[in-house]
């Protein structure tokens, strides 16, 4: 079974300029909801208690609400998670007090008003220090994977085609980090993990392109770059597009039944997947070439300098 | 010859393989509900207990799988969860507060397994369900504390080589003296350092009058902190091992803090309490002859005395003098007052303390002496946006009782509400006060029913995002899709094994890892069987095409796996707790489908084509 053609040959490079127009536009959407209103960051990030119970009961969130104002919590929010039996509260940082005791005050109101017991399913309580150290450590993460990345695809390849690679890398987490700002959704730990791997895989994918740039380079000794890459991006269509499709698979799998803990972490590998295979057909390669990549970079190198010639 | 292996090559997989599914194994045997007894002294639990324990649960009929004892603890496995709880009941009434019994989960591997060391993989929090805290020692107060004691030790030596001073004390971070003379100060100065190297010795200029400035030394101020976290984790193992978890985590992370990891609490309020509080006990007498709601109204309080509140917030008046505070405090146990049947919480006091409470009680049988709780709460503000801590003292009396006769070293206190406070008070008051106040600065409380909700969904998502991999492989690859199908089914028991072998914890984003590295491992197929069909397509022969395939495809393999290699060790190292399970499993599940899904799949493809005539190839 076959998807494509043996003899496809789509002129992924012509569009170049249009598919460039469609990536700067995304990115600078990305850039200002960034700027402006940055990431919908969560409990990690920003400090504060979540607490989410079950009620033996359906139960509505209005009295909800007034249980915790007059327990002192005018600013928890709350709201149903799932069902109309589970709450999530969440208490901001702003408060008064944001001691860990906090939750155990939600938990004994909530309690006292319902007079039963409440299952207790998650409580999470960060404070406003370790927030800020988790929100520091995480960008610092996100940079240094970015640099190792670098390091180690400008020692495989031609800087023009690493810096092309990255730059490509950039551009899927600033378009994934972008699609959680505008859409707020709430961005937390194991997000941003999934923001991880996807500069991983992101890079994976142009990898695979590139590496075959390098060998048409080599073998296509009459074709120009546009050609080159034209025929590398078409004959590892296929094996982008399947990996692509069953990474996709199994991600969306996950989204769909690996529970609320996940969600946000599928959602980011999700969209980083379709961003990334984007960008390693039309990002990738059109940027390497804009930077002046040419046959003469990728030739093997000769030893001109034999033993014979050291010698004095 | 093209496309062979020699044999020690299909020995080498065979034997992996072997290997990973032996230890994937113990995975597949479930837990069993089990009661966990260990003695609440961190004594091993004797014989005699464990005989006790037999024949309590004999004489109720409650039947058991087996008793084991292991690292000084008590086992006993039942065959369901109902015969747990009902011997946890029994037992915690026939051995009294001494021990601790505890419900568990103890997985059920087999013998065999065990002798070879397999165990199952270490569930993460979010799984098993349990507390995590986080918790910041308060330095602050270390060093202070410090600094004090040095006041007292420097008026010590001062007084005892006559040099006279007019006053010694602690400012901020440094201790001030100040002399009368050039001559004092100068003697004080020699003497000091010559006994106390650690301090680090200065004259303030600009000031009137000779001053004396200490401070700590760089090396004291570190040896303080270190000190500090370490009796913080000591006192914290001792109160832990009382709440009977069973797989309690204590660790220092960075310079101040301190990671606890309880799984299987359930009750997190209560072990907060026990673990955040850092508590003492004062014992004041009761003012009987001035009259308390007088003191409230005028809010005139007697010299000598002070209002404290008890826990209904009623006033009482105590005199202001400590007759003995929980330093001197050796041991305290809960149990029932013999002859009341109430709740009761037995304390020892140590020599000193024992003296002075037995004159003071002498000295005043009939009057009531009062025993305060003193609780040091941590609350964190947000003032101008920045965390702003305060640590409150709240002081309640708890108790109240009349001194019927003279105490001894050992002695009593009963009215307490419930056997469960007696063993809080208990607990607390044995486990001393800590060195510098900690304070909790994360908690992640997963409940128990959301841990086993977020196993079976985990559990769902690999094995439906593998069959859905599996499925789509052999439609589209045929015969080589079927190679790779099995490659990953051992890919994903190598990584199970792994897991296992490490013991590295498995949390919920580790279990996300492993669906992911379930979508990329099959990469590494992909890319040579499209190489292979590629090769066919411009002509090469079936063999030919197979060698070109895998030979081609290996370097953008590995370049491809580096990477994503690099995200994951960035993501270890900078990860906490989840994170670090998604790094693990992902960086584990890269490294053995390089193995799998090349080594592996170039073994059968070996052994099916290699050496024969082929026409075709079924890709």
């Amino acid at each position: 079974m076959e998807f494509f053609k043996s003899t496809l040959n789509i002129d992924f490079m012509g569009k170049r300029v249009w598919m460039a127009g469609f990536s700067v536009v995304t990115i600078i959407i990305s850039l200002v909801s960034l700027s402006t209103q940055w990431l919908n960051l969560g409990l990690d990030f920003t400090g504060g208690t979540l607490i989410e119970v079950r009620y033996p009961h359906s139960v509505e969130l209005p009295g909800v609400r007034r249980t915790l104002a007059t327990a002192g919590f005018p600013q928890a929010v709350v709201q149903h998670l799932g069902s109309a039996r589970d709450v999530l509260v969440r208490v901001p940082p702003h408060g008064k007090e944001s001691s860990a005791d906090l939750s155990n005050q939600v938990l004994a109101a909530l309690q006292k008003e319902a007079g039963a017991k409440l299952d207790l399913k998650r409580v999470e309580f960060v404070g406003p220090q370790v927030g800020s150290e988790l929100a520091e450590k995480g960008g610092l993460a996100m940079l240094y994977a970015l640099l190792g990345i670098l390091v180690y695809v400008a020692l495989r390849f031609e800087w023009r085609l690493s810096l092309g690679a990255v730059l490509a890398t950039v551009h899927d987490t600033i378009f994934t980090l972008g699609f959680f700002s505008v859409f707020r959704i709430p961005f937390n730990l194991t997000v941003l993990a999934a923001v991880l791997a996807v500069i991983g895989y992101s890079l994976n994918d142009t990898i695979v392109v590139f590496d075959r740039i390098r060998e048409n380079f080599r073998r296509m000794r009459k074709a120009d770059t546009v050609e080159v890459m034209n025929s590398a991006i078409n004959q590892t269509l296929s094996r982008t597009i399947m990996t692509s499709l069953l990474t996709m698979l199994v991600v969306v799998t996950l989204f769909f039944l690996g529970g609320e803990v996940v969600h946000g972490f599928s959602i980011a590998l999700i969209v980083g997947i379709c961003i990334g295979t984007f960008s390693s057909i039309y990002v990738a390669s059109p940027l390497a070439m804009w930077l002046g990549v040419s046959r003469a970079d990728l030739m093997p190198v000769r030893k001109e300098m034999t033993e014979a010639d050291r010698r004095p | 010859m093209i496309n062979r292996y020699p044999l020690w090559k299909y020995l080498l997989i065979l034997g992996v393989l072997l290997v990973g599914t032996l230890y994937a194994l113990p995975n597949l045997y479930g837990q069993d509900p089990a009661v966990q007894i260990s003695s609440t002294r961190g004594e091993p639990v004797t014989a005699q207990i464990r005989d006790k324990a037999v024949a309590v649960l004999e004489k109720a009929n409650v039947r058991y799988k087996s008793v084991t004892e292991h690292d000084g603890r008590l086992l006993i496995r039942f065959h369901d969860s109902e015969a747990q709880l009902r011997a946890r009941d029994l037992l915690e009434v026939a051995l009294g507060s001494d021990y601790v019994v505890a419900l568990n989960l103890a997985p059920s591997t087999p013998a065999w397994l065990r002798a070879i060391n397999a165990r199952p993989m270490y569930l993460g929090l979010d799984l098993r369900g349990g507390v995590h805290f986080l918790m910041s020692v308060d330095m602050r107060t270390a060093i202070k504390q410090a600094l004090e004691r040095h006041v007292g030790d420097l008026r010590t030596l001062l007084r005892d080589k006559r040099i006279r001073y007019l006053d010694v004390s602690r400012a901020k971070d440094a201790i001030e003296m100040r002399f009368r003379d050039a001559r004092d100060l100068d003697r004080a100065r020699a003497l000091i350092a010559q006994k106390e190297p650690n301090l680090v010795l200065s004259t303030p200029s600009g000031q009137g009058g000779f001053f004396l400035r200490a401070v700590l030394s760089p090396q004291d101020l570190t040896k303080i902190r270190d000190f500090a976290v370490q009796q913080n984790i000591t006192t914290l193992r001792n109160r832990i091992n009382e709440l009977g978890v069973t797989e309690p985590i204590i660790q220092q992370q960075g310079r101040d803090r301190i990671v606890v990891e309880l799984p299987g609490v359930q009750d997190t309020a209560r072990a907060k309490e026990i673990i955040g509080a850092t508590a003492t006990l004062e014992f004041h007498l009761v003012d009987e002859e001035h009259s308390v709601a007088d003191a409230v109204s005028t809010g005139h309080v007697p010299p000598g005395d002070r209002i404290y509140y008890d826990r209904q917030h009623r006033p009482i008046l105590l005199l202001r003098r400590v007759i003995i505070t929980g330093d001197q405090i050796t041991d305290a146990s809960s149990g029932l007052d013999q002859q009341s049947g109430q709740p009761a919480v037995f304390i020892t006091l140590d020599g000193r303390g024992a003296r002075i409470m037995e004159d003071t009680t002498a000295k005043n049988i009939g009057r009531r002496m009062a025993v305060v709780f003193i609780e040091n709460k941590v609350t964190t503000h947000m003032k101008n946006g920045k965390p702003v801590r305060v640590t409150r003292r709240v002081e309640q009396v708890i108790n109240v009782a009349v001194i019927r006769d003279r105490f001894g070293r050992r002695f009593q206190i009963t009215g307490l509400d419930s056997p469960q406070e007696a063993r809080n008070l208990a607990l607390l008051l044995r486990a001393g006060a800590l060195a510098a106040p900690m304070q909790i600065i994360e908690e992640r409380t997963i409940g128990p029913s959301l841990g086993q909700a977020n196993i079976r969904q985990g559990f769902e998502a690999v094995v439906v995002g593998f069959v859905v991999v599996l499925v789509f492989m052999a439609v589209y690859y045929r015969a080589f899709g079927l190679m790779a199908d099995l490659a990953l089914f051992f890919n994903l028991v190598l990584v199970v094994a792994l897991l296992s072998l490490l013991q590295a914890t498995l949390t919920m984003p580790g279990i996300a890892g492993i669906v992911l590295t379930v979508g990329m491992a099959v990469d590494a197929n992909v890319l040579i069987y499209e190489r292979i069909r590629e090769e066919l397509r411009n002509g090469n022969t079936p063999q030919a095409s197979i060698h070109a395939g895998y030979e081609k495809a290996f370097s953008t393999i590995a370049d491809a796996n580096i990477t994503t290699l690099i995200a994951a060790v960035v993501l270890f190292g900078f990860g906490t707790g989840p994170v670090k399970g998604f790094a693990v499993t992902l960086s584990l599940g890269i490294l053995t489908s390089m193995f799998t899904a090349i080594m592996g799949t170039r073994a059968i493809t070996n052994l099916l084509y290699g050496g024969r005539r082929v026409k075709r190839l079924s890709i």
